[in-house]
């Protein structure tokens, strides 16, 4: 069963060939029987899955059903989810029970799927490898000695590893779509205010973005379809028409314009995923694509910005988590400043605490000037490129990350080499624009992602192009051996 | 040395709205703790802010109000810092692009005159909750209620030159934000909070004094009197050769003094940047427009149609004009009874000692505005003299009915029968008889003094009621032959 994609899978469930209570199942099973080795999850909910699975069947059978009815999802643990905890894979948060359920979980509730359980990930989304969470790092399940990439590592590896049919991710700087290009999977970050934060535990409110990790384009379509659109909750959710993401997955690319940035195909890019991206770009001239050379020249001050953006307002966001009202309070308190020191200092992880420490100095008098206004010009700056860039072409072709997934263990203690993996991703993130991995190749048994970049609201485009390639490409129909 | 006050004032108004600046929550005061906090309020990880239209709303009322301008675009930024009832670890305000810019306000003082006073902006955000330290043995509690609450917070220019400038200023403001509807006043409640900044410098010098900013006073008087003292302090310490170091203080009522709290060594870096959760506000012209079309007579447009429709004197109208609801009662007195001058003594006089004798307000006056109106026609129509009217007025105040009724009830009526007027004043002129001789053995200066005395004995014994133009008139023939 779970060798289906999940649009197989709606197939599957619509026709009465399995029963959601039988696939749930299913998947409960597998997860029990591999996910000792991958760490994927932080907590699996079978009770609730399979209460939600009779439900699902029963609307299936009395033909109350859409596409994504009685299909098991797991959740990355950043989504609040009434009645059950949700931890942010933080210490601060393992006694957090969600009292109320986020805009993101309840659509895809309502759209009748199941919760199999929440997901891994870097402590409060920070993070590119999956190694910084409470509860122990997440191993790539196609090279389990491998991180899946973080900070949404948890779902990467459970969708790889088909322990559900499909996950939410988030993506502030990479999330989504570099552990899907670590695990060959197709990941979507939809632009900006496309999809409601509300009930997503904030770590860079300016950046963060919900999105699908599936296996297929076609997946991800159907999954963003109940995921998109306004909520009056979320201020920066926008109020913008939802199209039907799935009715131009077959238009051909003919005439398509995709740019290469010379930017990303510069130094540091390993040999290997340049020439799958090479490959790719063949396959799609073959498909009618016009390739053009393109700059985004202000590619490279991306990182900087983001690691004073991001900081800066996590800073803020995370002061809530002050052991007064929720979360983790340390033992007998002196009094009010040994509460909130001791708390947030036994609460919360390194990397927490050194983006924190980085945010509010950023931030502080004297230094605001210096760093975050300058930062957000540089944002400004290369939002500019792409608006000039998408003059010129359709969408932006390029890799996902410089390497395939590395070792656990090689780059945790040097956090600016670990934050270079986000090099490919983060401009997307700063632009606001949307930006789609998918499978290209292997490295030998690491898969390679590259990713696509579109215009504002362009998410549709991105699902047809991604979905053109799978059609003529086979690498995102391999699953890691053993399991 | 003659020392020169300097005083500007912040003032946080809770704006009136049915329910929390970012959040659905109500506002109301005195409910239980912790009944009126959402999800929101509590700053649950992943919850967001929505704007509340109705306080960007009431916040450009205030700013056409004062002249303004309003920003166009503004900026809602986060004010970063730890506190029990500050839930988010920081409060959402306004920092660079405020919405209400540069304005003044007209503030008239004790003397009458007229000063204007500048305010340099007013700014949207919201309140925090409450730390309670009683009752909670060696723990304090925490209410989160007002959490939220929208607050306008009004800063003035350093444009104030004594603590009863300061006072009517904050007088002028408590009036106009009740006339607009935007903010309740209670200052008890703590509806209107103000923060006094306060420096002192030798008369002539250019350059202010440092600076010290007593926080939360919550009473006219308690900030004139906390000006008072925090003045008297600064230049004590000037005089004995000490310097004033900037610094936030607390002012204690009890001992009338003030105290340090933090100075500016200590305070918080607030990291102030824009909440990437809120959109910047773009406000329309039309808008504003629309805005503009709603707001009430200002206390300044009243105070000038009461002297040019009514005939009123500056004081009178500023008087009455302080608030919407002493304006309005005084208009229906004026309706009614068709005499501005009257009513406004009435309004001004009896009215206003009753009020503040039982320490109530004019919307719980025990008097209604026809009732004074009312009497004042029988004033008028010479039915009762003033004097009586004054007992006709405390039986109505003790609930005893209308005029009418209780100048029927108690045979209050003015006596205006010359005939018998002449017959009583024949009687007291008779029990008189040796003041009398000395009125007749008089000069003209003496006899005025005297006179006095006989119309008061013949006011007691015709018990008020005698017309007293007659008695006057009558009293003068049979004296003076």
């Amino acid at each position: 069963m779970h060798e289906k994609t999940l649009a197989g899978l709606s197939q599957a469930l619509h026709s009465k060939a399995i029963s959601s209570v039988e696939l749930t199942e299913h998947y409960l099973k597998r997860i029990e029987q591999f996910d000792g080795a991958l760490n994927s999850y932080i907590t699996v909910t079978p009770e609730l899955a399979l209460e939600q699975a009779r439900v699902a069947d029963a609307r299936l059978a009395a033909g109350d059903a859409g596409p994504l009815t009685g299909i098991p999802l797991a959740h990355k643990d950043l989504f609040c989810t009434q009645g059950i905890r949700t931890s942010c894979g933080s210490k601060m948060l393992d006694n957090f029970i969600a009292p109320y359920e986020s805009t993101v979980t309840a659509r895809l509730l309502a759209a009748g799927t199941v919760t199999l359980g929440k997901t891994n990930m870097d402590e409060f989304a920070m993070g590119s490898s999956n190694e910084s969470s409470y509860y122990g790092a997440v191993r790539n399940p196609w090279n389990t000695e491998h991180v899946p990439g973080g900070s949404s590592g948890g779902s990467a590896a459970a969708v790889a590893a088909r322990l559900c049919a499909a996950a939410t991710g988030t993506d502030t700087g990479g999330s989504i779509r570099q552990p899907a290009g670590y695990t060959a999977l197709t990941g979507l970050k939809p632009t900006y205010g496309r999809i409601s934060r509300w009930g997503m535990i904030a770590y860079a409110s300016s950046l963060d973005q919900a999105g699908p990790m599936a296996r297929t384009a076609e997946d991800c379509a159907l999954l963003l379809q109940a995921m998109a659109g306004f909520d009056e909750r979320d201020s920066t959710s926008v109020d913008e028409p939802v199209p039907d993401y799935s009715a131009e997955l077959n238009q051909p690319l003919s005439g398509l314009r995709i740019g290469l940035p010379k930017e990303y195909f510069a130094s540091g890019l390993d040999t290997a995923t340049a020439d799958a991206i090479a490959a790719a770009v063949k396959q799609f001239q073959a498909l009618g694509a016009e390739i053009k050379d393109i700059s985004l020249p202000n590619a490279e001050l991306a990182i900087p910005a983001y690691y004073i953006i991001a900081p800066a307002e996590a800073s803020s966001n995370l002061s809530r988590f002050d052991g007064v009202r929720f979360g983790y309070r340390c033992e007998n308190p002196a009094d009010l400043t040994d509460l909130y020191k001791r708390s947030r200092a036994e609460g919360f992880g390194d990397e927490v605490k050194r983006r924190i420490m980085v945010g509010a100095y950023a931030l502080s008098a004297g230094y605001y000037d210096a760093y975050y206004l300058q930062a957000q010009k540089v944002r400004r700056l290369i939002k500019n490129d792409f608006m000039a860039a998408y003059e010129q072409v359709d969408v932006i072709l390029c890799p996902t990350s410089p390497t395939p997934a590395f070792r656990i263990g090689e780059k945790i203690d040097d956090p600016v080499s670990l934050y270079l993996t986000d090099i490919y991703t983060i401009t997307a993130n700063l632009a606001g624009v949307p930006g789609i991995a998918l499978p290209a190749g292997f490295a030998g048994d690491l898969p390679i992602g590259m990713q696509l970049l579109g215009p504002y609201f362009s998410e549709a485009r991105l699902l047809n192009v991604a979905h053109q390639y799978q059609q003529h490409t086979d690498w995102h129909t391999r699953a890691p051996a053993g399991i | 040395m003659q020392w020169e006050i300097v005083i500007g004032l912040e003032i946080h108004a809770q704006l009136t709205t049915a329910s929390k600046i970012f959040s659905g929550s109500a506002t109301s005061f005195g409910a239980e703790p912790n009944t009126q906090a959402s999800l929101i309020d509590l700053g649950m990880p992943g919850t967001l802010p929505v704007l509340n239209a109705q306080a960007v709303r009431n916040a450009v009322k205030f700013g056409l109000a004062i002249d303004a301008e309003i920003g166009m675009t503004n900026v809602f930024a986060r004010k970063n810092y730890f506190y029990p009832d500050l839930p988010k670890g920081y409060q959402i305000s306004q920092m660079d692009l405020p919405i209400v810019g540069k304005g003044f306000l007209d503030i008239t003082l004790d003397d009458g005159t007229v000063k204007r006073v500048g305010v340099t902006r007013a700014h949207l955000e919201e309140d925090a909750g409450k730390s309670l330290h009683e009752d909670f043995q060696g723990m304090s509690g925490i209410d989160l209620n007002r959490a939220g609450t929208p607050l306008l917070e009004i800063v003035s220019e350093p444009d104030m030159r004594s603590a009863k400038e300061a006072v009517a200023y904050a007088k002028t403001i408590h009036s106009l934000v009740r006339y607009l509807g935007i903010c309740d006043g209670n200052m008890a409640e703590g509806s209107l909070r103000c923060d006094c900044n306060v420096s002192v410098r030798p008369k002539g010098q250019a350059e202010f004094g440092t600076r010290c900013e007593i926080k939360n006073v919550n009473s006219f008087r308690f900030i004139e009197k906390a000006i008072n003292t925090e003045v008297q302090r600064q230049i004590e310490l000037i005089e004995d050769g000490g310097t004033v170091i900037q610094e936030t203080r607390l002012y204690d009522p009890n001992k009338d003094e003030t105290r340090s709290m933090r100075s500016k060594e200590e305070a918080n870096d607030y990291r102030y940047f824009p909440d990437p959760d809120l959109l910047p506000v773009v406000i329309e012209p039309a808008f504003i427009e629309t805005v503009r079309g709603e707001l009430p007579e200002l206390p300044q447009q009243k105070r000038e149609r009461f002297q040019s429709e009514f005939g009123l004197s500056a004081y009178d109208a500023s008087v009455l004009a302080a608030s919407r609801e002493l304006a309005d009662y005084f208009e229906e007195v004026q309706r009614v009874c068709g005499d501005a001058k009257l009513a406004a003594n009435w309004v001004m006089g009896e009215l206003s000692s009753l009020l503040n004798k039982s320490d109530i307000e004019i919307d719980q006056s025990p008097v209604s505005a026809s009732q004074l109106g009312g009497m004042i026609l029988r004033i008028k129509d010479n039915t009762i003299s003033g004097k009586i009217a004054k007992m006709v007025f405390e039986a109505m105040a003790d609930g005893e009915g209308d005029a009418d009724q209780i100048i029927e009830a108690k045979g209050l009526k003015q006596v205006t029968d010359s005939g018998a007027i002449e017959a009583m004043l024949d009687d007291v002129l008779a029990a008189n008889a040796d003041q009398v001789e000395q009125y007749r053995a008089s000069d003209e200066a003496k006899r005025g003094k005297m006179f006095g005395f006989f119309v008061g004995q013949a006011m007691k014994a015709s018990k008020g009621k005698a017309n007293p133009q007659q008695v006057n008139q009558l009293l003068k023939q049979k004296l003076d032959g």
